[in-house]
């Protein structure tokens, strides 16, 4: 288990987060704001975060990148404030302040002393509808975003090969477009768009307010009603529905060349079913899925079968979250050893699944990793900020408060048989995508 | 306008938010000292154990043999293989988490109240009786191979390697602590074994716990830990010698952006200066998006999406350094803009209004460090590491608070020049860049 080699892991899996249900409140203001509310009394310090239901696959064709735009320019002036003077505000009440964008979801977060809630809610609310931009903001901010994709997506080539298996894994979906955008049409985001996409979105009605910390609830309603309740929502705001993908029915391959590759490796993904409300069964068996074939580097079946006993692989693992809105994927990678090709790799891979399926599961196996994600709901509480974003992740990715707060006896309770229904799953290459990514010269490629 | 309205309330509040925790100095049956504090509100422990010297204590000719060393204590103990070890580490769902750095070995774990004894065996068992098999020396050689490999290709890595290669010469803060292929291809099992013997010494052992376990079974588990591993070690290195190299280093890389890594030399640890040193870097290139050159270069001028400078400090070296990315188009303006801001802020020191938000972010952010079992139980070490005493945390805000704008400047001039700042660019810039 060396750590450094996690540098290629694209999702750290793990079941998400919990909490006792006697310390998680919520409650909805009249204008639709959902409020929850997580208490942990140990220090003096809260976390404020205000989830959108919206992100980059609510896009309209073209304008990719705007929902991740929307969020730097955020930062800028609103009626009340200057540009920069949100940050500003919150450093010198010794706070940190940060945003981030999913394709599911855009949300915005402070950590600071809780003495402090009543200051992050005003200034968030006013944000919430009174931003100004001007061209100036617009033009300097569209820099800062394609610098970001310069140096997080096209400085690194195995940024590109994932945005390029994306691509290919959704033919309709708009999760096959990339957050940040696509270059040339990052380079047309202008105000009118951008402003057009707020106005619809940025609504208490479309947001979910999630405050952690040395709260108590009956503080934060107050508070949240006077700062957050006189917002008006957007009218006719419907539930997001996005294209669906079609049948897949066929197997797609990729070969991603690039001459800044060291490393050459195999990854396959495949659609599979996400966590829905009221509907985890299938997710549950998935997630325990990935952690008995490849959560671990040395007891899994991929590490143990090609790390460990024939010495294949250099590094194996497999992957699957299944906080998403729509269609999710489950995936798997091979880092070949010196000496083995590509081809031989994905050979490894078809034939441990094959085994597997052949085989079964270890029941000691699945008990540890029961014990395990048991073991991860205790450790969890002393991580304040991950149990608001779990909270915040889940809310925005379709799931209700009962969903989350079911997560872990849905996964305990997942059996070895349900484990193999899915496994045979993955014998079906027809909804995979295949990438092979290497430098060109690479002679052993195939 | 909110500005003002709440600004100065904050600090008030700090020293009684502190006491919220209380840190116990024990010592062991057999006589370890280390620091506890009791938190059973959550039903496990975390533990920080840190051995000072770390990477830089390796052999001549044998650099990258202690981070080896280091990627293969959890690859087989006492009686059980990698895969019987790691079988047991499931199980019990502990974790624990071997890191190597230039100046420290570190050793974060933690475990459940109900396996404590088990893990806590477990962790023995790693930390006395590594075994060191030849299978997973080759497994995790390999690993390492294929990371120096892919290193040589990453701009960021090619950028920091060679700055700090040509600021320290042949002193191993000069050189990463991975080693090099050709010395990593040749490192023995032997070589393994020495690089352990001379890192695992008694003596340089610290050690804090934040958690479900009182003080009694804190103190025998220590010496069930750590009493049998031996007193000795290699010799702290000594320390090493800035070069003062200035002016520009291009290295050419085909990529759209150009990586800037930026310094010259720092300020030590103890100086009396030194927190005026910290609150001016914060000023100038700091965290969060305030600062000057995020200001300029990112806010003002979309020339970055970010940069950031910071005090780099070891045990036997201080430097300033800072990085940033910009296109290639781009990035000899960055520079002249980084350029003007340093000197600016080294002959005009900073306004009123910035030493006093950096005051209130400064003292504000500390306590928010302490949110969890293993943050506070990994600063507690490190403070031990430091020599500090417990009081330190409830002092520690009054050296920034007692700043003057006249200490800012008189260590802007003396601290920061423009004039020794030493640029590594990599990437394939277009333009020319001027100064020194």
């Amino acid at each position: 288990m060396y750590k450094l080699f996690l540098a290629f892991l694209f999702l750290q899996i793990g079941s998400s987060t919990v909490l006792a249900a006697e310390n998680v409140s919520t409650f909805d203001l009249n204008n639709g704001l959902k409020v929850v509310v997580i208490e942990d009394h140990r220090a003096p310090v809260v976390v404020h975060m205000l989830w959108y239901k919206v992100g980059a696959a609510d896009e309209e064709t073209g304008r990719s990148g705007v929902a991740h735009f929307l969020e730097h320019l955020l930062f800028k002036a609103t009626n009340r404030l200057k540009a920069g003077e949100f940050s500003s505000t919150v450093e010198r009440n010794g706070g940190s302040d940060n945003a981030f964008t999913s394709w599911d979801y855009t949300a915005y977060y402070q950590r600071i002393s809780s003495d402090r809630l009543g200051l992050m809610m005003q200034m968030e609310a006013d944000r919430m509808k009174n931003i100004r931009l001007t061209d100036e903001n617009i033009g300097n901010e569209r820099k800062v975003v394609l610098e970001e994709r310069a140096q997080r997506i096209d400085s690194n080539p195995g940024a590109l090969f994932s945005e390029q298996r994306q691509a290919v894994m959704y033919m309709n979906h708009p999760y096959g477009i990339p957050v940040i955008g696509w270059r040339h049409e990052m380079e047309q985001l202008n105000r009118r768009d951008t402003l057009a996409f707020y106005k619809k979105y940025y609504a208490p009605n479309a947001a979910i307010l999630v405050v952690a910390g040395d709260v108590s609830p009956a503080d934060v309603k107050k508070l949240a009603s006077r700062h957050y309740g006189s917002l008006r929502p957007t009218i006719g705001l419907l539930e997001r529905k996005r294209v669906l993908e079609p049948p897949h029915l066929a197997e797609r391959r990729i070969v991603f060349e690039d001459e800044r590759v060291a490393q050459p490796y195999v990854v396959r993904s495949y659609l599979v079913k996400e966590r829905n409300a009221g509907n985890q069964g299938e997710a549950a068996a998935l997630t325990m899925l990935a952690e008995l074939l490849g959560g671990n580097q040395t007891t899994s079946v991929f590490g143990k079968a090609l790390q460990i006993k024939t010495k294949r692989a250099l590094y194996s693992s497999a992957f699957y979250s299944g906080l998403s809105y729509d269609e999710t994927s489950f995936g798997i990678i091979i880092v070949p050893s010196p000496g083995r090709t590509l081809g031989q790799a994905e050979e490894d891979l078809d034939e441990v699944i094959k085994n597997f399926v052949r085989d079964g599961v270890d029941e000691e196996q699945l008990r540890r990793i029961k014990m395990q994600i048991r073991a991860s709901h205790i450790y969890a509480e002393d991580d304040v900020f991950g149990l608001a974003k779990a909270y915040g992740s889940a809310l925005t990715s379709g799931l209700s408060i009962a969903d989350i707060q079911s997560w872990p006896e849905k996964l305990s309770s997942v059996t070895s048989a349900e484990i193999l229904t899915t496994a045979e799953l993955l014998l079906d290459k027809r909804k995979s995508v295949t990438g092979w990514y290497k430098n060109q010269d690479d002679k052993g490629g195939n | 306008m909110f500005r003002g309205l709440f600004a100065f309330i904050y600090f008030l509040g700090i020293a009684s938010h502190l006491c919220a925790f209380e840190i116990k100095e024990v010592t062991s049956p057999g006589g370890i000292k280390a620091w506890l504090v009791e938190e059973h509100s959550i039903p496990f422990t975390a533990i920080q154990i840190n051995f000072k010297g770390g990477s830089s204590l390796d052999r001549a000719g044998k650099r990258g043999a202690i981070h080896f060393m280091s990627a293969l204590l959890e690859e087989g103990a006492g009686e059980l293989d990698a895969s019987g070890f790691a079988e047991e580490l499931e199980r019990l769902a502990a974790y624990f988490n071997f890191n190597i750095y230039d100046d420290s070995l570190t050793i974060s774990a933690k475990f459940l109240t109900e396996n404590r004894d088990e893990a806590v065996s477990l962790l023995r068992m790693a930390l006395i009786e590594p075994r060191f098999d030849l299978d997973p020396i080759e497994r995790v050689r390999n690993q390492i191979l294929s990371i120096l490999n892919s290193n040589k290709k990453k701009p960021q890595k090619i950028a920091s390697e060679t700055f700090y290669r040509k600021a320290f010469a042949e002193h191993p803060y000069g050189s990463q602590k991975e080693g090099t292929i050709k010395i990593v291809s040749s490192l023995t099992q032997k070589d393994i074994r020495q690089a352990y013997r001379d890192v695992f010494a008694r003596e340089r052992v610290f050690v804090s716990a934040v958690g479900d376990i009182d003080e009694l079974e804190f103190g025998k588990l220590l010496d069930k830990l750590l009493m049998d591993i031996p007193v000795g070690g290699k010799s702290l290195p000594n320390p090493a010698v800035y070069s003062e190299v200035t002016g520009y280093n291009l290295v050419d890389f085909d990529s759209p952006q150009a990586v800037v890594f930026f310094g010259h030399r720092g300020i030590k640890l103890g100086d009396p200066d030194f927190f005026a040193a910290y609150t001016l870097n914060h000023i100038l290139g700091g965290d969060g998006f305030g600062s000057r050159l995020m200001t300029k270069l990112r806010e003002k001028n979309g020339l970055t999406y970010g940069i950031s400078s910071y005090l780099a400090n070891w045990d036997g070296a201080e430097l300033i350094v800072g990085q940033f990315s910009s296109l290639n188009e781009s990035v000899v303006e960055a520079v002249k803009i980084l350029r003007f801001e340093w000197q600016k802020i080294s002959s005009e020191g900073v306004t009123m209004e910035e030493l006093r938000d950096a005051k209130t972010y400064l003292t504000g952010a500390y306590p928010l460090r302490f949110d969890g079992n293993a943050r506070i139980a990994g600063i507690l070490t490190g403070m031990q590491m430091r020599e500090l005493p417990v009081s330190y945390i409830s002092t520690r805000n009054s050296n920034i608070e007692s700043l003057a704008l006249e200490d800012l400047k008189r260590v802007a001039k003396k601290f920061l020049n423009e004039k020794d700042l030493y640029f590594v660019v990599v990437g394939r810039p277009v333009g020319k860049f001027s100064g020194n």
